[in-house]
């Protein structure tokens, strides 16, 4: 058991320097640098891919192509030309055609249901999880150690021998 | 083959319910709501997808801004026949409408008739250019949050809807509207009687 | 004439479709064999029947029969001989009775194929699957009839559809079809529909056998789970290669760069996948331990009715979709069936509950069985919160009256990490044993894959500098599973080596061989990591940009550039006018590839459709969309370049899977040469060793 304990910390060490590295490495993305003057096609489909279009089936703002959302780049695009954060617009669209146009719902509201139940949902689980293997493993420790012997006509040895090559395949 | 079942309190004793009795009676009955609830919401969803645009009925009250800043109540203008028209920029059939429509609002504007433009998910700028384009002077403003085209359940642009002196809906039209459609509706409703 | 045949040939089917569900549940309760036989000669007839019924479908649509309705809407002059043949599931009523003749072959495969093997069950079995085929062959009879022709009726504004002429009416025949949707005339039309459908289709004979198995309350038995099991897999194949195959087809046509976009009708498809994917793995603990009897029934109802509510919501327009087809009455029809479904299964299972309590105990927590219900767990989290993230829109517009969409950051950020724990999952279990595992054991054979993986983390780090901590977190892991699996191959192909002194190729092909069912899995596995490794670029390394050029001039793109050299114009072969602009990608200065980016709009559908110029390699794809253009000129012409990393592992992971499959499933008859055992551990009834024949996929 002392020595199970011992390795399990050797792996645990190594998991968290895996991840100290990773931490290490990673760098957030910088922030791209808000645009002097007029504002390029990458700074309006930057907002734009946050944002759907208000009219058709289901299609983000930056690559939908009817006219309707070529008007409404040129409107961000104006927009952004006048000095508006980028939160600015996304809260004009929402204000003039819905919430319908956040490809993210809203964190707060009622739409914070959406991001709270596959929360539950995972804990739940965990804890059924656990409870389930608990109790598995609770019928196992009621059961006689000695078990009795196995009346099929297959001796002891031969059962032990399957087993053990059961283990080795799989 | 049989089961051998290493707990057989349940089955011994049906005078006293076991947790474990309940629990799997409240489960079961989770698991009933649960799937009940889901075939409810589909059914209300096959409701809402197969809704046609409202014909009848009083006509869903809303108040619009227009673009010059001024405000309309729909249910402040009883004793007024009441045009709706949704449109877009964007939308070419409701260029083929565009000017027949102000025509006639030029025509009607000094007998008791009210048109009422709501501009249905649109771009400002373009909006206004279609508004100056067309010349158009009567009353339009941006549907805020859709919600004015979503009470009246539009299923695309343009569409009118005709409301009555008393505020009640008479029907409506889909797709762009040709003379002398418009002005025959507006004399029928225009010659009922109304009073307080 | 021949439309005429095929109308007929679908009554008689609908008439023998109904008889057989009526007679195999009869003669399966009063235990009249000739009953159940002719039930069985009925679907194979019925089958027949509707085999008819679709070629004669299939033969005006080539021939360009317009007095037929369909083939007016979905065919054309205009379309190739092979765009009018897959036109048969181009359309709503087409489609549909492809769907009900797929589902019947399935049926007729059965009830011919397993007539012996499962005599008890087979009229339950037969029983459910009609119930269900006779309401797609209904629903093609009375809502959805391919065979309805138009009629012009005085005073009516529009035509009417009907089969038979109404009162004065006259028939109208056009000159020209409207052709199939543009988006569909690609040669992705062979591929994604017929696979989809099958996956779909299939899953009613999982579900058929396990409402018989509860019907019949024989659920003691095993003998059907395995043949459930292997119905499984063939639907699930059918499905994994169906959602590849879309996404490649979006990739493809839909122009915006990716191949997943988290749309309703996308989601529909992958639920049922999920579903099925945990079954797979939970049914081998029923084999392998007779645990988890329950849960396998449970996931089996969950499949077949997701499956259901996918192509609900596909055809009814409820949730809102790119994808949604046009609108029928097919709705409230198949509401009612999906609810008796699933409701009834849901019942039938309940009452059934108590007997089919099956022995659980679990050794260790280092075991296969605790990582499998781990997995299992996560697997059913992800699909309630795709559900939920699918139906949520409806919910919020039930309470607050507010439309909301519900985009693919939401499912990102939630079901990424679950994904990303279902991977570590996999990359552990190989190394667990049944039972139980020392630690020792588990630790010396994680120490190598981790620490491959860790040297991959930080080799990655170092080459991709702004990497995100969690995407370093994914390589990390993909890297661990790739090494655990073949560490699995090389200790396998060692021990054959030594022992049986083979050569190293020897060993390794004759491992697998020998061993298909576990190391077909294996490879499947190897495939589901690559296909990992596609949305790992998608998700953290994707970069895009786009710009407006005159000729001459060039966008830059990370070590990519993109010159405009011009523009032209011309009409297509099937009424669309072209717009294709002609560039050069050069990858850090020097020629790659000229790209020829265009744009089809289709003049009668008044559609455009964006076809990228596309640079593919193993590590990434430039995709370069041609956007807006003023007049035909060359100036001012607007790109946008998406530069793709790691895609095309996503379909070389599906090629991989569907090779894994193979390999698992492949000739039973030469799997049995090795005996596997299986073993349950009841020693209370003594223990029971079967020595027979390995419960290999192709059983």
């Amino acid at each position: 058991m002392t020595k199970n304990r011992f390795l399990l910390l050797v792996l645990f060490t190594a998991l968290v320097s895996l991840l100290i590295t990773v931490k290490v490495y990673a760098q957030d993305p910088a922030p791209t640098p808000a645009s002097a003057t007029v504002p390029s096609d990458n700074d309006v489909n930057l907002v734009a891919k946050k944002l759907y279009c208000p009219v058709c089936p289901n299609t983000p703002l930056d690559v939908c192509e009817t006219q309707a959302c070529k008007d409404w780049r040129a409107q961000i695009r104006d927009q952004l030309a006048s000095g508006w954060t980028e939160q600015e617009v996304m809260d004009y669209f929402v204000k003039q055609y819905g919430e319908r146009v956040l490809a993210e719902p809203e964190r707060g509201g009622f739409t914070s249901l959406v991001w709270m139940l596959p929360l539950l949902i995972v804990a739940l689980g965990l804890v059924f999880v656990g409870v389930v293997l608990k109790s598995w493993r609770a019928s196992r420790l009621s059961r006689p150690l000695v078990q009795p012997e196995p009346q099929t006509g297959i001796s002891k040895q031969i059962l032990d021998k399957i087993e053990a090559e059961i283990r080795n395949m799989d | 083959m049989t089961e051998i079942n290493p707990e057989p309190v349940d089955q011994t004793t049906p005078v006293e319910p076991s947790p474990n009795r309940i629990w799997s009676t409240t489960g079961r009955l989770a698991v009933v709501v649960l799937v009940v609830g889901l075939i409810a919401l589909l059914a209300w969803g096959l409701v809402q997808a197969e809704k046609t645009p409202l014909e009848e009925g009083m006509a869903p009250d809303f108040t619009l801004t227009s673009f010059d800043g001024r405000t309309y109540t729909l249910s402040e203008l009883r004793g007024n026949v009441v045009i709706i028209n949704f449109w877009a920029s964007w939308c070419p059939p409701c260029r083929e409408e565009a000017a027949y429509l102000e025509r006639t609002w030029r025509k009607y504007k000094d007998k008791g008739v009210i048109f009422i433009g709501v501009d249905y998910a649109d771009a400002e700028k373009p909006a206004l250019a279609y508004i100056d384009e067309f010349d158009i002077t009567y009353f339009n403003g941006p549907d805020l949050g859709t919600r004015i085209s979503q009470s009246y359940n539009i299923k695309g642009v343009p569409e009118t809807y005709y409301v009555a002196k008393d505020g009640s809906l008479r029907g409506n039209h889909i797709g762009p509207l040709f003379e002398p459609e418009l002005d025959n509706r507006i004399d029928e409703l225009l010659s009922e009687p109304y009073t307080k | 004439m021949i439309p005429d045949i095929g109308l007929i040939a679908l009554i008689i089917a609908f008439g023998l479709s109904v008889y057989a569900t009526l007679l195999s549940v009869n003669g399966g309760m009063s235990k009249r064999l000739e009953w159940v036989a002719s039930a069985r000669n009925a679907i194979v007839a019925l089958f027949s029947l509707l085999t008819i019924s679709v070629l004669s479908v299939v033969y005006s649509l080539n021939a360009l029969d317009f007095s037929q309705a369909y083939v007016a809407d979905v065919s054309s002059r205009a379309m190739s001989p092979f765009l009018r043949i897959t036109a048969l599931w181009g359309g709503q009523q087409g489609s549909v009775l492809f769907w009900a003749w797929l589902m019947a072959g399935f049926v007729a495969v059965v009830v011919i194929r397993k007539w012996d093997a499962d005599r008890e069950l087979m009229p339950y079995v037969m029983f459910v699957a009609m119930l269900t085929t006779t309401f797609f062959v209904g629903v093609v009879v009375f809502i959805t009839n391919p065979f309805t022709k138009m009629w012009l009726v005085p005073g009516a504004q529009d035509l009417v559809i009907a089969i038979f002429p109404p009162l004065n009416g006259q028939q109208y025949i056009p000159a020209d079809g409207s052709g199939l949707n543009p988006l569909l005339r690609h040669f992705g039309m062979i591929g994604h529909p017929p696979t989809t459908y099958l996956g779909f289709t299939g899953f009613v004979i999982p579900f058929s056998f396990a409402i018989a198995a509860l019907m019949k309350n024989d659920t003691s038995s095993d003998q059907w789970i395995r043949t459930v099991r292997r119905w499984t897999l063939v639907a699930w194949i059918f499905l994994s290669i169906g959602l590849i195959l879309g996404g490649r087809w979006a990739y493809d046509v839909l122009g915006w760069g990716g191949f997943w976009g988290w749309d309703p009708v996308e989601n529909a498809m992958l639920m049922p996948w999920l579903t099925g994917t945990a079954f797979l793995h939970s049914v081998m603990m029923t084999e392998k331990r007779g645990m988890l009897k329950k849960w396998n029934i449970l996931l089996i109802i969950l499949t077949y009715s997701l499956s259901l509510f996918g192509t609900f919501i596909t055809r009814t327009g409820v949730i809102g979709s790119v994808h949604a087809f046009s609108k029928t009455a097919l709705g409230p029809a198949f509401l009612i069936f999906i609810s008796i479904t699933f409701l009834g299964a849901m019942v039938l299972l309940m009452m059934r509950w108590n007997s089919l309590k099956a022995e659980h105990e679990l050794e260790s927590l280092f075991s296969r069985e605790a990582a499998f219900v781990l997995q299992n767990m996560l697997f059913l989290a992800i699909t309630i919160a795709v559900l939920w993230g699918t139906v949520f829109p409806l919910i919020t517009e039930l309470f607050t009256e507010t439309k909301i969409t519900v985009g693919p950051p939401y499912f990102k950020k939630v079901t990424g990490p679950m994904f990303l724990a279902l991977i570590t999952l996999m990359g552990i279990t190989p190394m667990l044993a049944w039972r139980k595992q020392t630690l020792n054991k588990l630790l010396s054979r994680l120490a190598v894959p981790l620490a491959g993986a860790s040297i991959t983390a930080i080799a990655w780090a170092l080459l991709n500098p702004k990497s995100p901590a969690i995407s370093l977190f994914s390589i990390a892991m993909v890297a661990f599973v790739t090494l655990s699996i073949l560490a699995e191959f090389w200790r396998g192909a060692r021990i054959r080596m030594s022992t049986r002194g083979e050569n190293p190729f020897t060993a390794f092909i004759k491992l697998v061989i020998n061993n298909r069912r576990r190391f077909g899995g294996y490879i499947i596995h190897l495939g589901v990591v690559m296909i990992a490794l596609g949305f790992i670029g998608d998700a953290f390394y994707k970069q895009e940009t786009q710009g407006t050029l005159s000729a001459g001039k060039s966008l830059t793109i990370g070590e990519y550039s993109l010159r405009f050299d011009g523009l032209e114009g011309y009409m297509g072969s099937d009424g669309r006018e072209i717009v294709e602009a002609s560039t050069v990608l050069f990858k850090d200065g020097q020629q790659v590839k000229v790209l020829k980016p265009r744009r089809d709009y289709f003049v009668v559908q008044q559609q455009p459709v964006s076809i990228a110029g596309v640079y593919s390699t193993a590590g990434e794809d430039v995709y370069v969309l041609l956007v807006g253009w003023e007049s035909i000129s060359n100036q001012n012409t607007t790109f946008k370049i998406y530069v793709n990393p790691l895609i095309n592992w996503v379909w070389i992971g599906g090629f991989v899977l569907a090779l894994g499959v193979l390999i698992g499933t492949w000739s039973q008859a030469r799997g049995r040469s090795e005996a596997t055992y299986s073993l349950k551990n009841q020693p209370d009834e003594g223990a029971v060793v079967g020595t027979a024949t390995a419960p290999g996929i192709g059983d």
